[in-house]
């Protein structure tokens, strides 16, 4: 069981939730069950092809999973993985 | 008894003298790392002037200080004052008292230097005023004389004077930072207030910069202010942020990241970057070929649906004041070099749980921009990501 950390955006999918607990043997699997869980998180995560949006990070604690192994990064029942996805707000 | 002069002459006698002329030759030479150079005189002969990369250690210190400055005493040292005298003496109890085996007095002192015509330093210093203004950097070791001098010299652009840009503008400001660029096209409006501190009542309807500029010079007048009302593009952002020395960016707007990414890569300027949105926010600082720049944290912005703006989703107003605060340390860190710098990681901080997280960032080896050479980097592709047209079009 993995902690997953929802960003802001992404809470009204899940109902509000800041992190929810998923099962899951590796990245891929952990947001998979996100998704189903939470299906109107699908499309703000995954590619229609089953690959991760080009503007969603994911970290497995403090590292990038792209310079791990991806969505086929390993994942322990103590990982917290984090989605990030950009933020631009600041001025006005 | 003999005299104090008959003294300094039996002293001059036992101890090695060494001509202006050699040491100046070290120096032109290269060879200065071969040897040490030390001004024994008072502190405000010092700063009047000095022979370049000399240490100061007053004669009066010397014992308890000196071998701080030279800790190898096998090493050849050079030790002059402004006339020969002080530091023959100097030169004596270093040899004789302190062990030193290579030690020389300079004769006729910084005078006879001057007088060849060799080169002096004159160490700049602060006014009265400053001194006092600036007393609490001068007294922590990180920033002292020398680091607020390089604030007093630093030009610092601010992109945006709205939450982040203001609390950023005003202690930069405070601190001395001597030029504060501000680019903003926005006026002044009463929905601002909640989180824009450089802004006032009475200055609704007035251009952000110049209310910015109000709100600096009310702090500091030193503080050079240069306005720029107007929005960044492709066709001005070259020449705006061209000679600053650190850009602070808290645009609304990815486009104007993407943009103030790839032309500070090109022109090798740091840039120390927030954003925040509701409770959260995130701060990094990108240092071009240093370290990762925007787009290899973010090679992608996410689609208008979820990049939504403060505007349409608000903010708690004291999350730009703390991220921005956040933001004019890394600058102050920046320019005097203290400490290590929010560089190849990511600060989120969740107000409402009270944590900061910090995540890892990479370069990216396959990064569209700070991958390759600034020259390579064309004025088209500046600002441009993947469906961008279309970005643009959705964000309207």
């Amino acid at each position: 069981m993995a902690t997953v950390k929802i960003p802001p955006v992404l809470r009204p999918s899940v109902g509000g939730a800041k992190e929810i607990e998923v099962e899951g043997a590796n990245v891929g699997e952990v947001l998979r069950g996100v998704a189903e869980r939470h299906p109107s998180t699908q499309s703000q995560l995954f590619q229609e092809s089953g690959e991760l949006n080009r503007y969603v990070n994911v970290y497995v604690n403090d590292e990038d999973v792209r310079v791990l192994d991806g969505l086929e990064t390993a994942i322990g029942p103590s990982d917290t993985v984090v989605i990030l996805p950009a933020m631009a707000g600041g001025a006005r | 008894m003999p005299t104090g002069a008959e003294i300094i002459q039996q002293i001059k006698q036992r101890i090695r003298e060494v001509d202006p002329s050699e040491v100046h030759k070290l120096a032109s030479n290269g060879q200065a790392d071969d040897v040490v150079l030390i001004d024994v005189r008072e502190q405000h002969e010092f700063e009047e002037s000095h022979i370049p990369g000399a240490i100061h250690v007053p004669r009066g210190h010397l014992e308890s200080r000196v071998e701080g400055a030279a800790p190898d005493k096998s090493k050849r040292v050079i030790v002059y004052c402004q006339s020969g005298n002080r530091s023959a003496l100097a030169a004596n109890t270093m040899q004789e008292l302190l062990g030193y085996e290579n030690v020389e007095s300079m004769t006729g002192g910084i005078t006879l230097w001057k007088d060849r015509g060799y080169e002096v330093e004159v160490p700049r210093s602060l006014t009265a005023e400053q001194r006092s203004r600036y007393s609490r950097h001068l007294l922590i070791p990180e920033i002292g004389l020398e680091g607020q001098l390089k604030l007093l010299d630093a030009k610092v652009l601010l992109l945006g004077a709205g939450g982040l840009g203001s609390p950023v503008a005003l202690y930069l400001a405070a601190a001395g930072v001597g030029t504060l660029g501000i680019v903003d096209d926005d006026e002044v409006d009463l929905s601002n207030l909640q989180r824009q501190v450089a802004h006032t009542n009475d200055r609704i309807g007035m251009p952000k910069v110049d209310s910015a500029e109000e709100a600096i010079r009310g702090i500091n007048p030193d503080v050079n202010v240069v306005k720029y009302k107007t929005r960044l593009s492709a066709d001005n952002i070259m020449e705006v942020i061209e000679g600053y020395d650190v850009i602070v960016d808290g645009a609304d707007n990815f486009p104007t990241r993407y943009l103030l990414n790839d032309a500070s890569v090109r022109l090798g300027i740091p840039v120390v970057s927030a954003s925040i949105l509701g409770f959260d926010g995130q701060l990094s600082v990108f240092i071009p070929y240093e370290g990762p720049c925007y787009r290899c944290l973010y090679p992608t912005p996410p689609p208008a649906e979820l990049a939504p703006s403060c505007g349409a989703n608000g903010v708690l107003g004291v999350l730009p004041g703390t991220m921005g605060l956040l933001q004019a340390t890394e600058v102050i860190k920046l320019i005097t070099g203290a400490g290590d710098v929010l560089s190849g990681r990511l600060l989120l901080y969740d107000a409402l749980a009270a944590t900061f997280t910090e995540l890892k960032v990479r370069r990216d080896p396959e990064c569209p921009i700070c991958s390759r050479d600034p020259s390579e980097i064309s004025d088209e592709e500046m600002g441009v990501f993947p469906d961008y047209e279309a970005f643009c079009a959705a964000a309207g």
